[in-house]
């Protein structure tokens, strides 16, 4: 009984070092961000990693969440006879929640994970070692530029998922089931404002993406250097980076929605 | 280090396709088109009740929007809400008598104020209270009030 | 047992007294004295597991001893600040096991990657000195493969190279014969001693490979349990009093360090049906 006790505290204390870790490698990270000026090509080699390459799943899952939102929507509302206000329903749900989340849950998945096992595999084989011993500091030439690429691309994927969300929405609720082309955009320019609504939706996805990047290149940064830790790495960034985003997005939500 | 042309250009696409994302966000699916200019002038109402009103509830002339609710606020001398108004500087020959109501859009809508032009020869000027208010009808009163009327009805007989 | 040892301060490179270094609960080093001669190659050998590689990183600064003292070129490495440690590293370089190039990069830019990094040179006197430094060793045609393309030791030839690319004043060798091929070892001891005298360098070999790396050195330390167990010239170590010693660096299967792990008498275990 004792013995799980001081387990637990044991458990708890290393989750603090762990904190404090990653919150003296952020800033470190940080530090090196200036740096990134004088080298662009570095950034630029990331987003298309961490960006261009997520486009694809991003594109293809707003199109189909647009769309179910749609037929779900007009399902709900022609009960009620409301089915003209089919725009507002997709674009409100959209641009406040699922543009931002699901965006952030699939970065997380795709290119949170590969950003961890990579740098995760860096460190196994040694590569962040002869860096340091090369007099290059690895966390401003291989984290930093990863970190910024990030925090970049989740605004732009989450605007582009959003937008194309909105245009499945469109195609199935318009195209398909016969909602009025006029009704579906007025109602929502109507009610879709552009600071309380769209704005706050950017800057939920500008907080995740911060979020979910720090996780996977601290995750990798910190992984133990074996496949094994590499792989558990990996794991915990997806698992931590998508209850962080959960997490985040209630507190954000009641904040910017609430009274 | 690497970065060939192919991918600059498929990053610079990137940034674009996401800029014009939010472009759309902003011109197509929000209120930015119907944004007003912020010349407005400013107009309070007082009510007895004004239901489910909002701030940034629309103020409408005939049914086209001319402004927006700014301000709720409660008078506790006079037992009364009032209510702050910004119209639209081209929408300024308003008659002095105009009439203020709150509406229902549609059935499960929102409230909105209504305005109805008087006849007066004096215009509403920046700051000018409007005196003729018509509240918000309040569901559980109608519904007292008929069965108060069926009652009377009833007895009558 | 003591041979000619580099007794005065300016031949020497390296020097360490009364290190003291844990991991945890084990003790890695308790004690060691060391000198590293200027211009000449010194072995750090020893069964694996005794912190060799730890010793590496003491040096170049990685990590710090718990007490004791690492000098390098007369500067005190714990003590000195991130620029002044990143500065002392632009004059080191370190071969590691793996060769640790970086997996994205051609082999060309990863032997450029110190020059781009650290000099201010035009890409054309960049191009010049990456040829030659891989002509040095043998590679200047695989200059446009990826590190994936290549076998263990031409990538470590490679590491090589980018060790050498800003002409340091000494390299460090992480176990660099182990796995190696007869022909691939041949090339890479010969390199070794030929970059050590062409270039006027001090190397440090960390091994436990004995015939390759005696073959080519100067000076051995002979390290077991934290403490220096023998140092001196090759020659000198063969013949030494040291029964240990003598059975590490001849590879003999028993001696001080027993064949048999300790278990109950032979004949005895057989009989015993009971069990």
């Amino acid at each position: 009984m004792l013995e799980w006790i001081r387990q637990l505290g044991r458990s708890g204390i290393s989750q603090f070092e762990t904190l404090g870790r990653a919150n003296l490698f952020l800033l470190k990270t940080l530090v090196g961000l200036p740096g990134l000026l004088r080298r662009p090509g570095l950034l630029v080699t990331q987003l298309w990693s961490v960006g261009v390459l997520s486009l694809l799943i991003i594109v293809v899952s707003g199109l189909f969440v647009g769309m179910v939102l749609g037929l779900q929507g007009y399902n709900t509302l022609v009960d009620f006879g409301a089915e003209e206000s089919l725009g507002v329903a997709v674009a409100l749900s959209i641009v406040r929640e699922l543009g931002p989340v699901v965006t952030a849950l699939l970065f997380a998945g795709r290119a949170g994970s590969a950003l961890a096992a990579e740098i995760g595999l860096m460190k196994a084989t040694e590569q962040l070692s002869g860096m340091e011993m090369m007099a290059v500091d690895p966390i401003h030439r291989v984290i930093a530029p990863r970190f910024l690429a990030g925090f970049i691309s989740m605004p732009l994927l989450a605007a582009i998922f959003s937008a194309v969300g909105i245009y499945g929405g469109y195609f199935v609720g318009v195209g398909l089931l016969g909602v009025d082309d006029g009704a579906y955009w007025s109602q929502m320019q109507d009610k879709v404002d552009l600071f309380d609504d769209v704005l706050n939706g950017v800057i939920k996805s500008l907080v995740f993406g911060w979020v979910v990047t720090w996780i996977a290149v601290f995750e990798g940064y910190d992984a133990v250097p074996t496949s094994e830790g590499v792989s558990r790495a990996t794991t915990r960034t997806v698992v931590y980076a998508a209850l962080a985003v959960l997490g985040l997005d209630f507190v954000l939500t009641a904040l910017m929605f609430g009274d | 280090m690497k970065s060939n042309k192919t991918t600059e250009l498929m990053v610079g696409m990137f940034i674009a396709a996401g800029a014009a994302a939010l472009f759309v966000l902003a011109m197509r699916v929000s209120n930015l088109s119907s944004f007003s200019t912020g010349d407005t002038y400013h107009l309070t109402a007082r009510f007895e009740n004004v239901g489910g009103l909002k701030v940034r509830s629309a103020v409408t002339v005939g049914g086209v929007n001319v402004g927006r609710v700014t301000g709720i606020d409660y008078d506790s001398e006079r037992f009364q809400a009032v209510v702050s108004l910004e119209v639209e500087n081209r929408y300024n020959r308003f008659p002095e008598d105009t009439a203020a109501a709150i509406y229902t859009a549609g059935l499960l809508g929102e409230q909105y104020v209504a305005l109805e032009p008087g006849g007066s020869e004096e215009v509403l000027k920046d700051g000018s209270q409007i005196e003729l208010t018509q509240s918000a009808l309040v569901l559980e009163k109608l519904v007292s009030k008929f069965l108060f009327e069926k009652a009377a009805e009833g007895e009558k007989k | 047992m003591d041979a000619a040892q580099p007794q005065n301060d300016s031949d020497t490179l390296v020097r360490i007294r009364d290190l003291h270094f844990s991991h945890g609960a084990r003790v890695i080093f308790d004690g060691v004295d060391l000198d590293i001669a200027r211009g000449k190659v010194t072995a750090i050998m020893g069964p694996s597991g005794t912190g060799k590689t730890t010793l590496l990183r003491l040096i170049g600064g990685q990590i710090d001893p718990d007490r004791g003292s690492v000098q390098v070129d007369g500067e005190e490495v714990p003590a000195l600040s991130r620029t002044g440690l990143y500065g002392l590293r632009k004059r080191m370089g370190m071969l590691f096991q793996s060769g640790a190039l970086l997996t994205d990069l051609t082999v060309f830019d990863n032997v450029a990657f110190p020059l781009r990094e650290h000099t201010d040179l035009p890409e054309s006197m960049i191009r010049d000195l990456v040829l030659m430094k891989l002509q040095a060793v043998g590679l200047r045609g695989a200059r446009d493969l990826m590190p994936s393309e290549l076998s263990g030791g031409m990538a470590r030839r490679i590491a090589l190279a980018r060790a050498i690319a800003l002409d340091p004043m000494m390299i460090m060798y992480d176990e660099p014969f182990t796995g190696q091929d007869p022909i691939s070892m041949g090339a890479l001891v010969q390199l070794i001693r030929l970059l050590n005298d062409a270039l006027e360098l001090t190397s440090i070999i960390v091994s436990h490979d004995v015939n390759e790396t005696a073959s080519i050195s100067d000076y051995v330390y002979v390290i077991s349990q934290g403490k220096v167990v023998g140092h001196g010239s090759p020659e000198v170590l063969e013949n030494t009093d040291s029964e240990w010693v003598r059975q590490f660096m001849q590879g003999l299967p028993d001696g001080p360090v027993p064949f048999h792990y300790p278990a109950r008498d032979y004949a005895e275990d057989l009989l015993d049906h009971a069990v």
